[in-house]
């Protein structure tokens, strides 16, 4: 078979369509994300074949991790000022206003209300490398009842959505929901992953 | 190299000369950063939103029944652990007396076949809603998991009447049975 002769020459494209939708894309990603948040702690949420979408605003969320730790969250940093003071009210308790500037930018919180107060005062890199605690919410201590209910109070339109882990025990939820009972909310979000609904039952 | 040519790219050489200064941009360096950023962008975002369940509880400050359910049409699930579900019809008590706690799982032929067979045995009421009224139990072993299999459950054999209520020690001694 005779060599075919190449003859070399600079191979020269025409970008511009590439860079055009290159850019399009690049605008449109840049538009669309959205910034996980730095969670606390992950939770792996069990599937189910609901559709319903979790509302992005107005969300109280309650997280369940795997050993049972929960973790406390509202949107809004308003809000969050606005519910750190009124559970400080009620449990007579102070915060700076620098305090109050931290608390307003945590996503989700897992310490008592005694460690609170030291655990705001770190800076944001410490604060991530505690080990928190969870928010106590059995009989004997229940402050994730005050902070629902100043949630509430901090915004009257917010949803209650759960984040449970799916290999957290039941006696945590049953704290949880038991502790939602408790102030007459009986309608709530689970928040699921997407499962495929089974073709044939 | 990338060139913006104009006049029909490609062609022109280093010796042909050029009447106007067309532009001749590398874009190389600007296309290699686009998709760069490209890049990052899609693996950072998160498209999915997740997906929420809704769950209504029984009103635990409402002390009258608005209709008592026939013992007959209950079918209580109890959710116990290692992804475990027993169940029965009627009242603790008489299954105790009977010994007819059924053991089964969450797989395609467990607890969803049991649930779609006592629908059909137990018949439908004047207005053709279905007779049968699910009654959950979870035990405080079993996983957060599970109620979420089991509520997925109720959805997916269109089960509409359906209450999640606490356990009761009888039924926790009905399960004894399974332990040895």
């Amino acid at each position: 078979m005779p060599k075919v002769k190449i003859k070399r020459k600079g191979v020269s494209l025409d970008m511009t369509a590439m860079c055009d939708v290159g850019f399009l894309l690049l605008t449109f990603f840049i538009l669309t994300t959205k910034f996980k948040p730095n969670e606390a702690i992950t939770v792996d949420t069990p599937t189910s074949i609901s559709q319903t979408k979790l509302p992005e605003t107005d969300i109280m969320l309650i997280q369940v991790s795997k050993e049972g730790r929960v973790f406390f969250g509202i949107d809004g940093q308003y809000n969050r000022v606005a519910m750190l003071e009124k559970v400080a009210g009620e449990k007579g308790l102070q915060f700076t206003d620098r305090q109050k500037k931290a608390f307003s930018l945590m996503d989700s919180f897992g310490v008592p209300l005694s460690g609170l107060n030291s655990y705001l005062n770190m800076e944001p890199a410490e604060r991530a490398k505690v080990e928190q605690t969870g928010i106590p919410c059995d009989s004997l201590t229940n402050e994730l009842q005050s902070w629902v209910l100043q949630g509430r109070y901090s915004n009257p339109k917010i949803r209650i959505a759960i984040k449970g882990d799916k290999g957290a025990d039941y006696k945590v939820i049953k704290n949880v929901i038991n502790t939602l009972q408790d102030q007459n909310i009986n309608r709530f979000n689970l928040v699921t992953g997407l499962e495929a609904k089974p073709k044939e039952i | 190299m990338a060139e913006m040519a104009e006049d029909g790219g490609g062609h022109d050489k280093k010796g042909k000369k050029k009447k106007k200064g067309s532009p001749r941009v590398d874009m190389t360096p600007m296309v290699d950063l686009a998709f760069l950023l490209i890049t990052f962008f899609m693996l950072t975002t998160t498209m999915n939103k997740p997906q929420s369940m809704e769950l209504n509880m029984p009103d635990k400050t409402e002390d009258k029944e608005q209709q008592p359910t026939k013992a007959s049409h209950s079918l209580t699930v109890l959710l116990g652990k290692n992804d475990v579900v027993y169940w029965y019809v009627g009242t603790p008590d008489e299954t105790k007396k009977n010994d007819a706690l059924e053991k089964t799982d969450f797989s395609k032929d467990g607890i969803r076949k049991t649930i779609l067979q006592q629908t059909s045995n137990m018949g439908v009421n004047e207005k053709g809603i279905p007779n049968i009224v699910v009654v959950i139990k979870a035990m405080d072993e079993s996983k957060y998991k599970n109620m979420v299999d089991i509520l997925d459950e109720m959805h997916i054999t269109n089960s509409k009447r359906y209450a999640i209520v606490p356990i009761e020690t009888v039924d926790i001694e009905l399960t004894k049975k399974f332990d040895i």
